[in-house]
């Protein structure tokens, strides 16, 4: 088992779960990360600016870790950036013709007790842990 | 927008986006550790959806009960009950998107703050994936 971290994972869980009630509760939104992304680029009328201030509200979280420990959080990939670009044309174009990613299917749905973010779910799980496979242990791109 | 829904946006993204970091999705080498099951598994990201589900899956039936949210007029809730192919192969390309890069969208956005090239690199590429996405749906069904 790799860097098992049940705590801190458990308390971020329970942070995100209840920012996505509030979220329903004060806004009568949905906090599906994608969806909100997407209902961006392509805004209607009064609809946009609970967006931005959404995503913007997120981008203050490493900020916050940075008065708190002095430094930003640091984040490593060790997939090429052809990779990356690849992963995020997918995500992209994924999460919208699906409806949704881990958070508006994973969280939201599920919670809705919807058959589609079932569904949803447990697809890109699989396809996820099948991509993983593949690309660690079949072609061997990162150790 | 009054200077209450202002800000309540911006501290329910500050509090979702803590939630990501403090949870460690915000590092796709352990996104990809969840995913490894044949490999270097690491189960915390179960426990993330499992606290996160564990707030929302006893809140939202309760709020759903409601007349109307507390700020807004109406709840905008997904109303599609249909299990469509969109849903299935939407879902089946961004799993495998996120498992060759370790980032989903969330995690994504928080960590472009941290001055990761990978996030920029990733976000720039999500929001293009995106737009293609809304080209693809105009030429099948243009706006009228």
């Amino acid at each position: 088992m790799h860097h098992f971290t049940p705590v801190s994972a458990l308390i971020g869980g329970l942070l995100i779960g209840t920012a996505a009630s509030l979220m329903l509760l004060l806004k009568g939104r949905i906090a599906g990360i994608s969806g909100i992304i997407g209902g961006l680029l392509h805004p209607s009328a009064g609809d946009a600016s609970w967006r931005a201030l959404f995503l913007i509200g997120m981008m203050t979280a490493p900020l916050g870790y940075l008065l708190w420990t002095g430094r930003l959080p640091e984040i490593t990939s060790d997939v090429s950036n052809r990779t990356l670009i690849m992963s995020g044309l997918l995500v992209g174009f994924g999460t919208r013709l699906g409806s949704g990613c881990t958070s508006g299917h994973g969280v939201c749905g599920l919670a809705r007790r919807s058959p589609r973010s079932l569904v949803a779910t447990l697809t890109f799980i699989l396809s996820g842990a099948l991509a993983v496979f593949v690309s660690r242990h079949l072609i061997g791109v990162t150790p | 927008m009054s200077a209450k829904q202002s800000l309540s946006s911006l501290i329910l993204g500050a509090l979702f986006g803590s939630g990501l970091l403090i949870s460690g999705m915000i590092h796709p080498q352990k996104v990809q550790n969840f995913l490894d099951v044949a490999g270097s598994w690491d189960p915390s990201l179960s426990l993330v959806m499992g606290g996160a589900l564990l707030m929302t899956a006893i809140a939202f039936p309760l709020i759903l009960k409601r007349r109307e949210p507390l700020f807004a007029h109406k709840f905008h809730v997904p109303s599609a009950k249909n299990l469509d192919a969109k849903l299935v192969v939407g879902s089946a390309l961004f799993g495998i998107g996120w498992g060759l890069g370790g980032f989903c969208p969330g995690p994504a956005i928080v960590g472009l703050v941290s001055g990761s090239s990978a996030s920029l690199l990733f976000v720039v590429s999500m929001l293009l994936g995106m737009a293609l996405h809304r080209t693809y749906h105009d030429l099948r069904s243009p706006p009228t």
